[in-house]
């Protein structure tokens, strides 16, 4: 089965709870005990309307304030695809949420509210997926019963939209702007009659339709080495396999390939999955993979094909998302996760805080706050094997850790 | 020209693509080994660490899996599961720890619940927090999904517990991409969940396509039961208590979902084979944890168990 994992982004009342609900119900992914347990809190809290954040909202005090407090997922599927939607809330701690949404989203739904058009919260939104390079982003622009279905409205808001996207430096992203009602179910899951002017998909159907090739990065293959498995039993003595996931491209038998960071050149010379052995593996397979030569190859250690190998340096620039709130600044000490990587690194600078709403930058802070979006450079304790964010999403990305709290801190994007 | 047709058949034939969610589950497994010094797998005997189970196995083929299975057994589960644990552990060659509520409740540690709804869902939580203690673990594997409940699907991957095993729900770490902070303190672990992301579906078509044995109660089967508040009760006199006037009748029934016989419902079913009961369950209008009497204490029962240390 398909999976696509969406990520969703929208101001405080622009009905993202109502769309996320209007889908469950029209795709009848909400089974009866819990359509009766939203119905039943609905009435108790006096609401005339069924109030679907309730079916999402999962923790004690997100239902006792009413919003929603973490990321949370909602799995449903249609005959030809599964779905997972990342739900980030829109008030508080927004940008560390969607960023941590979104990281793994392959596409994304952005809401409008059509009475609104666009608002400071779309710029930031709109920000966040050009600088995670999601490639797929669906403009849902709601609550049309609103506007009396007006194509006017809905060009302005279109117009506005394409602007910002002419001037952001991300050009590979497919837009695609849908008018709708969540509330009233119009152009979600069944064609609208309200809109005889729109001539595109509804949104599942686009979401459906979505060709999951088109929307994965394609670029050199990176192999990060997780694990050795060394069996060490009679059948399988002299066994030593490098586990790992490959990203970015195929890898066969016989390929020419680079261990790093030791530079040591070998061949493939098999590809394990669980008990049988296969000629070739695809991007995204967990494999298991024997060298011809006898190297050494330990965690972190990557595999690359010849004469494509990623930058090998101590030092690098990366644009970083703060998620702590003790701020970052010049020349703290953190612990560095790079993919299955490990190190220490020293914040050598802090560039710049970059405006999520396109307003520019502010030079040489003096500290980053949750939330805030900047640019660092930094010296690493051993050599990382990186590539650009724009290159490699996944070898293109770390993330930081606070020695002390031992809790993730920040997200970086390299440069 | 037809050499290089045939040299792309016989490529095609022979190119692996690990299905998303596999790969995602494996990725984790492999995370836990490198990260970790001492890793345990929660098994319950339920479909969903039976699947794990499978996943780890393909995680570290040809070596055997590098961990050993825990089994906190509360003494009121379906013989029928105990019984197929131990044919799997010896098949599989692992160690299998057993800790029992039990022995809690003997030396009075723990106070059993009485009356109509008692069930040792509740009392696990020592029992797992005492051996968590007792071997060392730092790092627990269970098979919680975030599609089962509204409280887990604010779960992470990596899920950072105390001393006291407590979960804090509102300060979890961000997971991005897909890397994973395994870093702790001394005296607290982190409990792993690799199948985070699949749903009931996704664990059933995975047993079909890899033909894994699961226990027979998941099928239908004729079993003595009694009805109370709309649910169908398992019948055992020593284990589940029942009134005089709740009466036994024999049915024919399967489970969803396997907890205690004192805290799981059965459900009505015909489906004896993985292709009926997936059939069932696409058609079904209940969800799965609809059938656990343990989830219906209060809205923020799972919530509540969860900050208190349980799976």
């Amino acid at each position: 089965m398909k999976v696509l994992k969406i990520a969703t982004a929208g101001s405080v009342d622009d009905g993202k709870s109502t769309l996320i609900g209007r889908i469950l119900y029209d795709t009848k992914s909400l089974t009866d005990d819990k359509l009766e347990a939203i119905e039943e809190k609905s009435r108790q809290r006096g609401f005339d309307y069924l109030d679907f954040s309730l079916a999402t909202d999962g923790l004690i005090a997100e239902r006792e304030q009413g919003i929603t407090i973490d990321v949370a997922h909602i799995y449903f599927s249609t005959p030809s695809k599964s779905f997972i939607i990342a739900d980030t809330p829109g008030h508080i701690e927004y940008t560390r949420n969607m960023v941590t949404g979104a990281s793994t989203a392959q596409a994304s739904i952005v809401l409008i509210d059509a009475r609104n058009g666009v608002v400071e919260q779309t710029y930031r939104h709109f920000f966040i997926n050009n600088l995670l390079r999601i490639k797929d982003v669906v403009i849902a622009i709601n609550k049309m019963d609103l506007v009396d279905f007006s194509e006017e409205k809905y060009n302005i808001i279109k117009g506005e939209i394409e602007y910002l996207a002419s001037k952001s430096e991300y050009k590979g992203q497919n837009l695609t702007f849908i008018p709708l009602s969540a509330l009233k179910g119009d152009n979600v899951v069944e064609r609208s009659e309200n809109t005889p002017w729109y001539t595109g998909e509804t949104l599942l159907h686009h979401l459906e339709n979505l060709d999951s090739e088109d929307i994965s990065e394609v670029s050199q293959v990176r192999f990060p080495v997780q694990t050795v498995i060394r069996p060490k039993t009679e059948e399988f003595h002299d066994f030593r396999g490098y586990a790992g996931k490959i990203y970015g491209g195929d890898l066969e038998i016989g390929d020419k390939v680079l261990v790093l960071p030791s530079l040591t050149k070998s061949r493939i010379k098999g590809i394990h999955f669980f008990d049988k052995e296969y000629a070739r593996a695809k991007s995204g397979s967990s494999v298991t993979i024997t060298l011809e030569d006898n190297v050494n190859v330990s965690r972190g250690d990557m595999l690359v094909k010849v004469n494509e190998a990623p930058k090998i340096s101590k030092e690098l620039e990366a644009t970083i998302c703060w998620m702590d709130k003790e701020p970052l600044e010049a020349s703290q000490k953190y612990f560095i996760k790079h993919g299955v990587n490990d190190a220490q690194a020293k914040i050598t600078q802090l560039s710049s805080i970059i405006k999520t709403d396109f307003s520019g930058i502010e030079e040489n802070p003096f500290q980053l706050v949750l939330n805030q979006i900047g640019d660092i450079q930094l010296k690493l304790s051993k050599p990382l094997l990186f590539d650009s964010y724009k290159d490699n999403k996944s070898n293109g990305s770390f993330i930081l850790i606070n020695p002390k709290t031992n809790n993730t801190v920040g997200v970086g994007f390299i440069k | 020209m037809w050499f290089a047709y045939l040299k792309d058949m016989i490529m095609n034939q022979r190119t692996i693509q690990v299905d998303a969610l596999e790969s995602e589950a494996i990725y984790i497994f492999r995370e836990v080994v490198a990260q970790f010094e001492k890793p345990v797998l929660l098994f319950s005997g339920g479909k969903d660490s039976i699947t794990l189970v499978r996943l780890a196995q393909k995680a570290f083929y040809p070596a055997k899996i590098p961990f050993p299975l825990m089994h906190i057994d509360t003494g009121h589960n379906f013989p029928e599961t105990i019984e197929f644990r131990d044919r799997l552990v010896k098949e599989l060659g692992v160690e299998l720890i057993v800790r029992n509520v039990q022995d809690n409740i003997d030396s009075g540690r723990v106070k059993e619940e009485t009356g109509r709804y008692a069930s040792r869902n509740m009392l696990q939580t020592e029992t797992l927090l005492d051996a968590i203690e007792e071997f060392g673990f730092d790092a627990c594997i269970g098979g919680a999904r975030r599609d089962e409940e509204k409280a887990r699907a604010k779960e992470r991957i990596f899920s950072v517990r105390d001393d006291f095993g407590q979960w804090d729900e509102k300060n979890q770490r961000p997971e991005v991409f897909d890397m994973l902070n395994g870093r702790i303190d001394l005296g607290q672990n982190v409990r792993v969940f690799p199948i985070s992301n699949w749903t009931e579906l996704d664990v059933w078509s995975y047993i079909k396509q890899e033909n894994i044995e699961i226990p027979s109660i998941y099928f239908a089967h004729i079993r003595p039961t009694f009805l109370r508040d709309g649910m169908i009760w398992s019948s055992d006199d020593e284990i589940v208590y029942r009134e005089e006037s709740e009466r036994v009748a024999h049915r024919l029934v399967r489970f969803r979902t396997v907890g205690d016989m004192s805290c799981t419902a059965a459900v009505l079913s015909e489906a004896a084979t993985i292709d009926a009961v997936v059939k069932e369950i696409r058609a079904s209008t209940i969800s799965e944890r609809g059938a656990r009497i343990d989830d219906k204490r209060s809205e923020a029962a799972m919530e509540k168990r969860k900050q208190q240390g349980y799976f």
